[in-house]
């Protein structure tokens, strides 16, 4: 993988163009001038422009992620924004909303700058997601308006779900004055108890503690529930059971502001995965049944599920060669999203190219309140290049982040990122 | 011998296999019986014995074997809390395969941890309990002890009665006597009854009175007090009415049940002192039986010369 800056002129030919937004498809090219669009169709490029060969590529929208883990500050030893950075530029993804469970967690609107701040620096754009409570404690209400101000895009405690259901409710209420969605980490830390795997034969038979579907899509339920009383918007991270999948669809049918993303791993495994302990497959809410595997998919065709979302959470290998007990929650995931999930979606639905791809761009933007039509003459060239039909193999050396905890590593996929164009720069996978 | 390096689990063992150590078994058996009590058969081979947590029997059942065996024998006991503050398992792993060991028996707080173990020594490695996983060992010497009173395990009616949640022994049984066609029931309380047991090829019942007509033999559990406070079962009392083995219940279903118990018991909660020291219980054969097994596993499992 190589980044440079783009040449004053870059010239990319012979590609298909892919709008999500318009729901277009069609030959065409596109010319990028000083990092912005100058021009798509058939232009004529000037003699010094240099030239892209995307034929027999797809040119579309740069990927947009809302739920990652960036650990700055706290853990600069499992990823920084830098680093993450490289990460998501291997994945196609442009823009990336972090998570605010840092040490110590991004709670006021001076962590916040230190977000944006350092983002500045990076080579896509960063977006800080706010906590909702101070110190992720889900007492007390962060200074939301002002952390808004310095750049907050939406407000989650991730990691830790709001347990209080008036806390969650007053948090819905003043984050709708803002107009900023409420990110809720939905799992009864009661009822989930020791669990560290999905409760079911597997965790019988691995003799390990079970977490119960019911954690989640309970507090789902609340959730939507919440958001319904106080006219605000919520959205459900990582949804990984049936019963969440259902409750949603039935919230987007009575009419509640209610969005859902889903991650590649919950789309691409299942708990047989955990068969001899491996702790790359360790992850929260934990990797469920074949039938919830089967029910999140459906979900991606039937519109219930709005993104797809990576979750990329690094963790160092001394703490991932633990017992499967001792091991931390979380796994890597941006550099291998939009192949793991074209994989599946090929294999198993008739999804055209441009209704998934929906979901990693438009949708996410339109959640999250970003501009989502890239393919403006004079917006900055924020897209993505790839080849939905090339096969190829995920391996260590298919990895940017500063951790390696990938559970793909050695999975073969169909489709692949080509390059990444952002911020007057371009990478060439 | 046996077709697997490592006896990590008896899921999916092969039932010839197990039937194989239980027959080996039996012949180790009779050395015990004799004046002396010692064979040369591991002779030179070196087991360490590598403790994670707290056993007393397990641990010196498996010791008591290797020496019998002649094997050099060494023990390293940690409790949980001085490894997760020091060393790491892999680096434990690494110095016990810089040592030139033959055989790890490990015992773990965590599922998993043996199999986690192999991948980082060449040494057998044999589980002596991880976690609520298994206990492969002790269901070994279960099932040699009925096969010892029973003279076969085909069509046997075994109930284990008590905390299968969070038991090892249950589960390594129910493996074992499954696959030699002994047919099982599982008995407690539902808080006490993992979700999904039924997929294992067992029966479930919460009635211990019902359980008793149909049994030939019950396995009782220990009851761990902490679970009382997170209310698995709201008291001893109310336990003990449940599924407390009693002479007075025994006595009005007036059959000879075996009993078998894996210690350590409670005695006057899961099992009153009068029935544990009756002469149906075999408790303390399978103690015995506990040293014939683990000889039979070491010795299988490391390759000994064929005792004459």
């Amino acid at each position: 993988m190589k980044t440079r800056k783009m040449p004053k002129v870059l010239l990319l030919k012979n590609g298909t163009v892919l709008d999500p937004l318009k729901g277009t498809s069609s030959k065409k090219d596109i010319i990028i001038e000083n990092g912005k669009i100058k021009s798509i169709g058939k232009p004529k490029a000037p003699k010094s422009a240099e030239v892209l060969d995307c034929t027999g590529k797809v040119i579309t929208h740069g990927f947009c992620d809302v739920h990652v883990h960036f650990r700055e500050p706290g853990r600069e030893d499992k990823e920084t924004l830098a680093t993450g950075s490289r990460a998501a530029l291997a994945g196609g993804f442009t823009r990336v909303c972090v998570m605010p469970n840092t040490n110590p967690p991004l709670d006021s609107p001076e962590s916040i700058r230190f977000i944006t701040e350092k983002a500045a620096d990076c080579p896509i754009h960063i977006h800080p997601i706010g906590a909702v409570t101070k110190g992720q404690k889900g007492m007390e209400l962060t200074e939301m308006a002002a952390m808004v101000r310095e750049g907050a895009v939406a407000f989650s405690d991730d990691g830790l779900p709001i347990a209080n259901a008036a806390v969650m409710r007053r948090a819905l209420e003043y984050a709708s004055m803002l107009k900023k969605p409420i990110i809720n980490h939905a799992e009864d830390l009661d009822l989930r108890d020791d669990g560290i795997m999905n409760e079911g034969e597997m965790s019988l038979k691995l003799g390990l503690d079970g977490n119960t579907f019911l954690a989640e899509s309970m507090m789902v339920f609340r959730d939507i529930e919440l958001a319904r009383l106080s006219g605000a918007a919520v959205h459900i991270p990582h949804v990984s059971t049936k019963e969440s999948v259902t409750h949603v669809a039935a919230a987007k049918k009575n009419g509640a502001s209610v969005t859902a993303e889903v991650t590649p791993h919950h789309l691409y495994f299942n708990d047989e995965a955990l068969v001899s302990y491996n702790t790359h497959f360790k992850v929260a809410p934990p990797l469920r049944s074949e039938a919830d595997r089967k029910t999140l998919v459906k979900g991606i065709t039937s519109g219930t599920i709005d993104c797809i979302a990576t979750d990329h959470a690094p963790h160092t290998i001394e703490e991932k060669e633990a017992t499967f007990t001792n091991a931390p929650f979380g796994m890597i995931g941006l550099e291998s999203c939009f192949a793991a999930v074209n994989t599946i979606l090929k294999k198993e639905k008739n999804v055209s190219l441009l209704d998934f791809i929906a979901l990693l761009t438009v949708n996410p933007r339109k959640l999250m309140g970003f501009d989502t039509d890239l393919f403006q003459e004079g917006t900055e060239a924020e897209l993505t290049i790839l080849s939905p039909d090339e096969t190829w193999v995920f391996d260590e050396d298919s990895i940017y982040s500063r951790s390696l905890n990938s559970p793909f590593t050695g999975e073969s996929f169909i489709g692949k990122v080509n390059a990444t164009l952002v911020r007057g720069n371009m990478t060439v996978l | 011998m046996l077709k697997q390096k490592h006896l990590l689990g008896l899921e999916g063992y092969p039932a010839q296999d197990i039937k194989t150590i239980i027959d080996t078994a039996f012949s180790f058996r009779e050395v015990l019986d004799r004046p002396i009590k010692k064979v040369p058969s591991l002779q030179g081979k070196t087991i360490v014995n590598l403790f994670f947590e707290n056993s007393t029997r397990t641990r010196i059942s498996f010791e008591l074997a290797q020496k019998r065996l002649s094997a050099d024998t060494v023990n390293f006991s940690a409790s949980t809390s001085s490894l997760k503050k020091g060393e790491s398992f892999k680096d434990t792993a690494q110095n016990i395969e810089a040592m030139k060991i033959d055989a790890v028996v490990m015992r773990h707080p965590d599922p998993g941890a043996p199999l986690h173990l192999t991948k980082h020594v060449d040494a057998v490695v044999i589980n002596a309990g991880d976690g609520k996983h298994e206990h492969p060992t002790q269901a070994i010497l279960d099932m040699m002890s009925l096969q010892e009173v029973f003279g076969k395990i085909k069509g046997l009616n075994v109930a284990l009665v008590g905390d299968i949640s969070h038991s090892r022994v249950a589960l390594s049984n129910i493996y074992g006597l499954t696959a030699l066609g002994a047919n099982v029931t599982v008995c407690g309380p539902p808080t006490l009854i993992p979700p999904h047991i039924e997929t294992l090829g067992v029966k479930v019942s919460h009635d211990l009175d019902a359980v008793f007509e149909w049994a030939d033999a019950l396995n009782i559990l220990r009851i761990q007090m902490e679970r009382m406070g997170v209310g698995l079962f709201p008291s001893v009392r109310e336990y003990r009415n449940l599924f407390g083995v009693n002479t007075e219940r025994l006595d009005r279903h007036g059959k000879e049940l075996i009993i078998m118990h894996p210690g350590p018991m409670n005695r006057g909660i899961e099992i009153d002192s009068a029935v544990a020291d009756s002469k149906q219980a075999i408790i303390l054969d399978q103690v015995l039986n506990g040293v014939a097994s683990r000889m039979a596993i070491l010795y299988l499992l490391l390759g000994g010369k064929a005792e004459e």
